[in-house]
């Protein structure tokens, strides 16, 4: 087991190196300038603009960047941001919080509402539960989250004022008064994102249970007069989970990547709205730092969804 | 009226041998208006009568908590790094200048004790140097005492190319000294006329000696003051998050009397001009923010029974269509619109005169900006003792067809015109922007009806504002034969704003494109005047030196302009914000307070 993973993490080495090089790669050939708002100032002569570049680098050629690139990140340094001038790993480190706070919230809802009501509505099968459940689904994942973001807006802040739609880091309350409103601003975000996931796991769960629940070992429980309840968990469940655990295991580094929309509309300070402001204003050390530690816990999820897998199924041996 | 004949009365004035009143009414009498006759007598060098913006609070504090939103967040907080004025706003809460500009574009004293003027001996006859007083008394955050060697570190700091300070040329070309503790003295290399740079508005924040005096240079990014400012502004330090979140809280020994109004300030970044809009005005979480680019109609509609409105400040912001004087489809060199090449079409006056009669700039602003626009036929826009009164400008599609049929171009079998077997086609590009794009197909329509084929294309905002030799699309190379965008005017002085467009200054490949002057205009008159305003000490010359600018580029066709641009903001009901369209948003953020 251990040799396993050992292996599996020195087989991630190289595919790492590999997308570190396409991403750099790519950032360096996309157009655009960190210092483009300096373009229209009167007050700054295009010389200061060009002297920045300079001093970041940004005129040296692409290999050299990114062998420089490498030698920094091997030694632990994220690199600087141009745009903020400090640290990567800080200014990520500060959006973690809410990101994790947020979309992981929205993921347990998601799985809380999809594993109860998949299970559900495969036991049986087109019935009036599973008819609606199946529609509500297909409404889930056909509508986007910016559409359902807005109207949940002009809903619940404009219309009734019941829930703030900006997102705030810093709430000047303490003990209950403090946990009640970060419950309260997080209620839009989370729903907005959490229903997105459900809707779409929701089939997923439903038809990995009816794929099991036809089996023939399936019919011996039954036959053996045990109860449904321990028929569907011990004995279904169990085995329609594998698929599930590959679903949920790559949807983890979304957890920690943010989701840009979302962010973007709740004003949310995460790792997507860094990501895209960063895009925005081409503060390449930013976006090449968020997207290769995604590419890491991508790497990282796809290892433990394999272990999980040998536990869920000991007949899926590790070698 | 004859320039000889208004000075003396300027001097009658002065000398108190006649009195405002009666000069203004003779101004009156030939067509003046008073506040410009005011700005004759203020250039002239007559103090202007105080009217200080009122300001009832009666003690410090008690306001509670101010909340802007500024949809794009600041990323730092040292005002000599500010790349965007969303940074320069975020820094301005802990740092403050000499003097900041009012809403008219005069100067506002912040550090200073008082204004430099001839008067008070502050102003040199030569317009070599200037002496600024400092008000005794201001400490910095950390209780350590505001003294003329910050000012003078400032300078060191900001001009030592190390540092990379994007304030570099506003300390270029002059040497501070200390005359004592409490006064500065600048030393111009030439005559500088505008002297109200250095250390004021958002380039001219003061920072503390005694925290970044290791930090000067190369260094200049290790600073840990970087990232916790300690000014002498109005609202102490408390928190930031690039970005997202600066907050701030009162700052107990700030030196204006009743001063700040608010508690706390939270500055918080993200999202998207029409959720902001909408946090303000209807559902009233927060209580400013910043640059409304959203369409006129849009906020009108939000502020249908809302909990705040749209706020207006007028400065010198002009969105233009510019005209390429080169050729941009022929290479010279490994150059397109090189300077050896002469535009095929646009070099003929009448083709650019009759373009400039295809911009429906009232359509545009109805459709596009409403209240946010006026029209203009003038690049230089403000302050008003600077704008001519001798431009026009008009929208007629038979006049241009007319104008066209003069210049040669005949209306060929596709309704195109065309000329010696050429087209009549011309590529438009702008920035990738909503209103930019809607202006693109309302001038589209126009130039069609006359026979002109136009090619629309928009580069997005971040390769068209880039300096990155290796990118064809950007503003400065302008590889088309016409391109829009929008140059703000950051200071109320046209010095900066118009010497671009001198010859000298053309951008080519030799400069990296990074000449300012993109249409490649030439002009010897145009150079002449620049070089005789920049060196005319007396004031009255000098605007009419840069009236006649502007009237050259207006007769060359130069730009056509579509709108002057105002600063558009959202502010809740009750809240009073000092804004001024000739400086940042919180420039005068001391001022702010809310009724109750």
């Amino acid at each position: 087991m251990s040799q396993y993973v050992l292996r599996r993490l020195l087989i991630a080495v190289p595919s790492l190196l590999a997308i570190s090089l396409v991403l750099f790669v790519v950032l360096a050939l996309a157009p655009g300038d960190p210092f483009s708002e300096l373009a229209t100032n009167p007050n700054v002569p295009p010389e200061v603009q060009a002297a920045l570049r300079a001093k970041f680098g940004l005129d040296d050629p692409i290999y050299l960047r990114y062998l420089h690139w490498l030698n920094a990140m091997a030694h632990g340094d994220w690199g600087f941001s141009f745009v903020s001038r400090m640290d990567v790993d800080t200014l990520i480190l500060q959006r973690l919080p809410a990101t994790l706070y947020v979309i992981g919230s929205a993921q347990i809802l998601a799985l809380l509402i999809a594993i109860p009501v998949g299970v559900y509505a495969a036991t049986k099968p087109y019935s009036l539960f599973d008819q609606i459940a199946n529609t509500l689904a297909f409404v889930g994942f056909s509508l986007p989250t910016f559409f359902t973001g807005i109207l949940f807006i002009l809903i619940f802040s404009v219309t009734l004022d019941w829930l703030p739609f900006v997102y705030s880091t810093d709430i000047k309350a303490t003990g209950i008064h403090w946990v009640l409103e970060m419950i309260r601003q997080a209620i839009m975000p989370v729903a907005v994102l959490g229903l997105f996931q459900a809707a779409s796991m929701t089939r997923f769960v439903r038809s990995a249970m009816l794929d099991v629940i036809r089996l023939d070992y399936v019919t011996t429980a039954r036959a053996k007069g045990l109860g449904q309840a321990k028929v569907i968990v011990k004995h279904v469940m169990r085995n329609a989970m594998i698929p599930v655990v590959t679903l949920i295991a790559l949807q983890m580094p979304a957890v920690f990547g943010g989701a840009i929309v979302t962010e973007q509309i709740f004003r949310i300070p995460g790792i997507g709205s860094l990501l895209i402001s960063s895009i925005l204003s081409n503060d390449t050390p930013v976006v090449m730092a968020v997207t290769f530690v995604f590419a890491c816990l991508v790497v990282l999820f796809n290892l433990i969804a394999d272990v999980l897998y040998g536990w869920l199924d000991p007949r899926i041996s590790l070698r | 009226m004859l320039d000889k004949e208004l000075r003396s009365m300027i001097g009658d004035v002065k000398d108190g041998r006649m009195d405002r009143r009666a000069f203004i009414q003779r101004m009156a009498a030939v067509g003046l208006t008073a506040p410009l006759a005011n700005q004759l007598l203020s250039i002239g060098g007559v103090a202007m009568a105080q009217s200080p913006s009122p300001y009832p609070p009666t003690k410090r504090g008690g306001g509670g908590p101010l909340k802007l939103l500024w949809w794009q967040g600041p990323t730092l907080l040292n005002p000599h790094f500010a790349t965007g004025t969303k940074d320069q706003d975020g820094s301005r809460l802990f740092y403050e200048p000499l003097a900041s500009w009012d809403i008219d574009g005069n100067l506002n004293p912040i550090l200073a004790a008082e204004i430099p003027s001839t008067a008070n001996g502050g102003l040199a006859a030569d317009a070599k140097s200037v002496t600024w007083k400092i008000k005794p008394g201001v400490k910095w955050h950390d209780g350590k005492p505001l003294t003329a060697d910050d000012f003078v570190f400032t300078f060191e700091y900001a001009s030592d190319p190390a540092t990379a300070a994007v304030s570099i040329s506003t300390y270029a070309d002059m040497t501070v000294e200390k005359v004592d503790d409490l006064t500065i003295r600048i030393l111009f290399k030439n005559p500088t006329p505008f002297w109200a740079n250095a250390f004021v508005g958002a380039y001219g924040c003061v920072i503390p000696k005694h925290l970044f005096a290791e930090y000067k240079g190369s260094k200049s990014r290790e600073a840990p003051t970087n990232l916790a400012p300690v000014g002498t502004g109005p609202y102490t330090f408390v928190e930031f998050k690039p970005g997202d979140l600066v907050r701030g809280k009162l700052n107990p020994d700030y030196h204006m009397p009743n001063r700040p109004y608010f508690d706390t300030i939270d500055m918080k970044g993200g999202g998207d001009a029409v959720s902001a809009a909408r946090a303000v005005i209807q559902t009233g979480e927060f209580d400013f923010a910043w640059n409304m680019q959203v369409e006129d109609e849009v906020l009108l509609r939000l502020e249908k029974g809302g909990k705040g409105k749209t706020i207006y400040a007028t400065g010198g912001d002009i969105e233009f269509i510019a005209i390429n004087f080169t050729d941009p489809n022929t290479e010279v060199d490994g150059e397109r619109s090189s300077m050896k090449t002469k535009h095929p079409i646009l070099s003929d006056p009448k083709v650019r005169k009759a373009l400039a009669l295809l911009v429906d700039r009232e359509s545009v602003k109805k459709a596009i900006y409403g209240r946010a626009g006026r029209t203009t036929a003038n690049y230089l826009n403000g302050p008003e003792k600077f704008v001519s009164k001798n431009t026009s400008w008009e929208f007629s599609i038979e006049k241009a067809s007319k104008m066209l049929d003069e210049a040669g171009w005949k209306v060929g079998a596709d309704g195109i015109r065309e000329k010696d077997g050429k087209k009549l086609k011309l590529l438009y590009q702008t920035s990738t922007n909503g209103p930019r794009q809607k202006t693109q197909a309302i001038v589209k329509q126009a130039c069609q009806k006359a026979g002109i084929d136009v090619e629309l294309k928009s580069v997005v905002a971040s390769v068209f504002f880039s300096s990155d030799v290796a990118n064809p699309d950007t503003y400065s190379k302008f590889y088309s034969d016409i391109e829009e965008f929008q140059i703000p005017m950051t200071q109320p002085d046209p010095a900066l704003h118009m010497r671009r467009y001198i010859s000298a200054n053309v951008a080519t490949k030799e400069n990296k494109w990074q000449g300012p002057n993109f249409p490649r205009y030439v002009n010897k008159e145009y150079d002449d005047a620049i070089t005789a305003a920049e060196t005319e000490t007396d004031l009255v010359k000098r605007a009419a030196l840069y009236i006649k600018c502007n009237d050259l580029l207006w007769q060359d066709t130069v730009f056509i302009p579509v709108m002057h641009r105002l600063v558009v903001d959202a502010c809740a009901t009750s809240l009073k914000p000092v804004v001024s369209g000739w400086a940042n948003r919180t420039d005068n953020i001391q001022d702010w307070y809310r009724e109750a």
